[in-house]
């Protein structure tokens, strides 16, 4: 199980819960677990989401490798000027 | 209106053009002769992109009419530089990396190039007054600044 | 951490300043901007603009426009369809607007004529027959219940009942037990703030030559900071396939954010496809200011809790951004950013977007940052007044760093706050002696920086030279980068390389030129397509000496056997490998397609010493220092160019620029004159100090420089004449009448 921080204004939809539990092994895994267990996530995460594995963000790699013990921190998908 | 029929100089050569009565000399210059290189940043002569000489006077060609160019002699960027030989401004503002997008450095080149004619040493303040109306969005203008006194210098033959 | 699987640590030309590639034609006049091109047969576009902040189009009729001799073609938004996405509808409605005009400037109608006077005539012959509905501009006015619906539908799901439907997001984020960590306070500082929108103010207006043949193919010349981007958009407004539109950047007469949309490009398209000729479309400059992507302005309450020696115990800060006429994604960015540069164990960030009846907002160096860091380092300021703290200790004292969690939830890996807050403290600037009426002011910034979609192809020249093909315009000196470490993995001299950007179909897909990410990415595709390139120049050297291609290895340029087992050749130059190539097997290239991630984050601190004239309220900056981890600096010109840059723009934002919108929902300062950036003899010498803590997600230890410079200087000026006047300051832009007001209301 991978423990992912979901931010606040989310966590209507994991039920209050600012740490959720999913079965992944990477992104898109994570990704398709927490819609199936918090649809209330999915409108978000169909908008875009950034993945912080250990620090370093990711934003669109599906297959990014997540470890047991990785941090996983859910941010909005990220932009720049 | 009819056109108006001009003859001028423009960096040394004789040229000839007809424009519409009301038409800037900047519209003459990138339009009708493709000298692109003067910019229009605002139209309004607020920017000085579009700084060319007239008759030894630094203008915002956007100001100017096409028809005012008559009997007058042009400089433009494009006649900075001797064939390959850059002028010492031009060499300075590569060498200190004193342009980013560029847009603006052709009108700043042809300010700067006036302001070394009539003053060849000035000091950091002169150069800033001088160059107050031409906009830099990239740069900060600090390299600008001491790109134009590494061109001084070079040219007092310090 | 090993920075680079080949373990390269020293550099011959990464971090050396030879002349930019592009350097000669930019002196001359030679570089082709966007106005620049011209075709055969082109025509003139022109677009008329909404003078209503908030109306319905009853009716457009453009009959009388359509018969003046010389208009080829007249469009309104009925000449586009209505795209089923989202997005793209909006980018369309932006572009041209359908049933409403949102704000003052909105395109209703453009046309193509054989020059500008004909075609300035024909747009005084369209008539539209509006409806004028009730407008609002101000953020706070457009968040009450009773406000005028700017679009009707945005709001996100999960919106608390009872607001605006202007409001369209909202975000939290933070962590630990903030009433537990206010009652640890010894002093609390709460404040609200608002900063004015600004324009990126590129010297440039957006211009394009686009043109459509009869078989459906197209061709686009654009200044954008992402011409794929600009492809894609285009392609899905007109219905065309991405394959048959071709667009090609060209040079980019500045952008910092502003040139990563579209505003002009499909309406040139249609007007082309519609009269059948090339059409020239370019902005003036009332048009920028009205009709292309200023940021948000926005409104903000900080509370933060400081013990007595300066350790903070609790941050929070609410913000509210109104992005313009359609959803805006940036709040989120400065909820993220607020609190990025503290160690923090209770922290919470609120943030809001919210629609109002002004251009929607683009995309400005660290979009959403500089507003939010402003609010906090004004009250971090304030409680360091308060508590008799100096301001660079307690800075000191809270800084993020590695292994901090950070307040927008990751924690963070090798930064370079710390580093820079020290040199800082150990620069001359920060002990100068300061006279009457002068302050000193200092401010933390941060952006996250990306990476993103990249391609890049690296051909070998039969004599030896080398070109590369990259995709991203080239906004700040990024091909003398690109090409320095091209030689530098190559071993051979920067002037053997040239950098080009190619046009949507010579490269697959490469994000836009932002988020900091070209020195980045870019680079780390060029090292990698360089390092493709070695390894089939080492096996054609192998294959000549009739060797393994395992006991070849590259240096300096050269191919070289591994040892004396694999036998006693000479290293064979790339000039050799690459005249032999067509007799070892033909042509040599690498190339490396990546969506790189890995960007590392980028922390700056502003120093600054100003001087506020009593009598005027005038403010004069004396002198401004610059601190900023670049990673590693490639081109150190091009990084203090960056720093230099981004500063300048942010004191600007902090004095003077500002849209004003009149009661009537009208901008009222849409020109250079009376939207005031900064001129030369406003500055200072603008001074860098570069530190350089590697980012191990780069194979030297790039990271992404020319976002963060923007985002200090507003509270560094901020707190700087709070200081000198002895009167907090709260709302930005600080110009002479608004300093004048706060002295006269201290009496």
């Amino acid at each position: 199980m991978v423990k992912v921080a979901i931010w606040g204004s989310l966590r209507r939809a994991t039920d209050g819960k600012a740490e959720v539990e999913v079965e992944a092994g990477n992104f898109k895994q994570l990704l398709d677990q927490l819609v199936v267990q918090y649809p209330g996530l999915k409108p978000q995460i169909k908008r875009g989401v950034s993945l912080a594995l250990d620090g370093k963000i990711y934003r669109d790699n599906w297959f990014v490798k997540i470890n047991e013990d990785s941090e996983v921190v859910l941010m909005p998908y990220m932009v720049g000027g | 209106m009819k056109n108006i029929h001009v003859s001028t100089t423009v960096n040394g050569d004789p040229t000839e053009f007809i424009c519409a009565p009301d038409e800037s000399l900047l519209d003459v210059l990138r339009d009708r002769l493709r000298l692109t290189g003067s910019k229009e940043g605002c139209g309004s002569g607020d920017c000085g992109a579009c700084s060319v000489m007239v008759d030894g006077r630094l203008v915002c060609s956007c100001l100017v009419l096409g028809a005012e160019a008559e009997g007058a002699k042009i400089e433009t960027i494009e006649g900075m530089a001797k064939g390959d030989d850059l002028h010492p401004l031009q060499q300075h503002f590569i060498d200190g990396a004193a342009l980013q997008c560029g847009i603006c450095t052709p009108g700043i080149l042809v300010a700067a190039k006036a302001l070394l004619e009539k003053n060849p040493n000035p000091t950091d303040t002169e150069v800033r007054y001088w160059l107050a109306g031409n906009l830099c969005r990239c740069t900060g203008y600090d390299k600008i600044i001491k790109a134009v006194q590494a061109a001084a210098a070079e040219m007092r033959g310090a | 951490m090993a920075l680079d699987e080949n373990g390269k640590r020293t550099f011959n030309i990464i971090g050396t300043r030879p002349p930019r590639p592009d350097g000669i034609d930019k002196v001359t006049g030679r570089a082709m901007y966007g106005a620049d091109a011209t075709a055969p047969g082109m025509l003139t576009g022109h677009i008329l603009r909404s003078p209503h902040a908030h109306a319905k189009i009853k009716s457009i009729d453009t009959s009388a426009a359509e018969a003046l001799s010389g208009v080829k073609a007249v469009i309104t938004s009925a000449d586009f369809g209505v795209p089923e996405d989202d997005y793209t509808r909006d980018v369309q409605d932006n572009c041209m607007a359908r049933e409403k005009v949102l704000y003052d400037g909105h395109a209703v109608a453009a046309v193509a004529a054989i020059n500008a006077g004909v075609a300035k005539q024909a747009l005084k012959l369209i008539k539209v027959e509006y409806e004028i509905l009730p407008h609002v501009t101000d953020v706070d006015a457009a968040m009450k219940p009773d406000a005028p619906i700017v679009l009707a539908g945005y709001a996100m799901d999960g919106l608390p009942k009872g607001m605006s439907e202007n409001v369209t997001h909202h975000f939290e984020f933070g962590h630990g037990d903030m009433d537990a960590g206010f009652a640890k306070a010894d002093k609390i500082v709460e404040r609200s703030f608002t900063t004015a929108a600004t324009h990126q103010g590129y010297i440039e207006p957006h211009a394009c030559l686009a043109t459509m043949g009869g078989d459906g193919k197209g061709e686009l010349w654009v200044c954008t900071q992402g011409h794929y981007h600009v492809r894609g958009v285009c392609a899905d407004i007109l219905g065309m396939d991405a394959s048959q539109l071709r667009v090609t950047a060209s040079e980019i007469g500045g952008g910092f954010g502003g040139k990563t949309t579209v505003f002009i490009e499909p309406v040139a398209l249609a007007l082309a496809r519609k009269s059948g000729r090339p059409v020239k479309l370019v902005m003036n400059r009332e048009e920028v200011f009205r009709a292309s992507g200023p940021t948000v302005s926005s409104s903000t309450d900080v509370k933060i809790g400081m013990t007595k020696d300066g350790r903070i115990t609790a941050a929070h800060a609410t913000l509210r951004y109104q992005g313009g006429a359609f959803p805006s994604g940036t709040v989120q960015f400065g909820a993220q950013s607020a609190f990025a540069a503290y160690d923090l164990d209770a922290v919470q960030t609120i943030g809001w977007n919210v629609m109002t009846n002004r251009p929607k907002e683009a995309a400005y160096r660290a979009p959403g940052a500089p507003m939010a860091i402003y609010a906090v380092e004004s009250v971090v300021d304030e409680l360091c007044q308060e508590l008799g703290l100096d301001p660079l200790d307690v800075r000191l004292k809270n800084a993020a760093r590695k292994g901090t969690k950070s307040a927008y939830g990751p924690t963070f890996d090798d930064i370079g706050l710390e580093a820079t807050l020290e040199a800082a403290k150990a620069h001359p600037h920060y002990a100068a002696p300061l006279g009457p009426n002068q302050g000193r002011g200092l401010s933390c910034g941060f952006w996250f920086n990306f990476g993103g979609n990249t391609c890049v192809t690296m051909n070998l020249n039969f004599d030896g030279t080398v070109g590369i093909t990259e995709g991203n315009p080239d906004i700040g000196g990024s091909r003398a980068s690109i090409s320095m470490m091209a030689a530098e993995e190559l071993g051979i001299s920067y002037d053997k390389v040239r950098t080009i950007v190619a046009d949507t179909n010579s490269l697959g897909h490469n994000d836009i030129t932002d988020g900091s990410r070209v020195t980045f990415a870019v680079g780390l595709a060029t090292i990698k397509a360089a390092r493709e390139a070695i390894k089939v120049m080492c096996a054609r050297a192998a294959k000549i000496w009739d060797i393994d291609a395992d006991a070849v290895y590259w240096e300096d340029g050269f191919a070289k056997p591994s040892g004396p087992n694999a036998g006693a050749f000479e290293p064979m130059s790339i000039e050799e490998i690459a005249a032999s190539s067509p007799n070892t097997g033909g042509p040599i290239a690498g190339h490396h397609e990546v969506n790189a991630d890995g960007a590392g984050v980028s922390f700056g601190v502003h120093l600054v010493d100003l001087e506020v004239d009593p009598e005027t309220g005038a403010t004069t900056v004396l002198r401004y220092t610059v601190f900023q981890d670049a990673g590693k600096a490639v081109h150190p010109d091009y990084v203090e160019g960056q720093m230099q840059g981004g500063a300048v723009q942010g004191i600007g934002w902090a004095l003077n620029e500002e849209y004003i919108y009149g009661q009537d929902g009208r901008l009222q300062n849409p020109g250079l004159l009376d939207y005031r950036i900064p001129v030369a003899s406003d500055l200072p010498d603008i001074d860098t100090v570069i530190l350089e803590i590697p980012n191990p997600g780069h194979p030297y230890g790039v990271r992404g420089v020319g976002e963060t410079p923007i985002v200090p200087p507003l509270a560094a000026i901020s707190n700087a004449v709070s200081r000198s006047i002895g009167l907090r300051m709260s709302a930005l832009p600080m110009s002479p009448p608004k300093i004048l007001k706060a002295l006269k209301s201290k009496g």
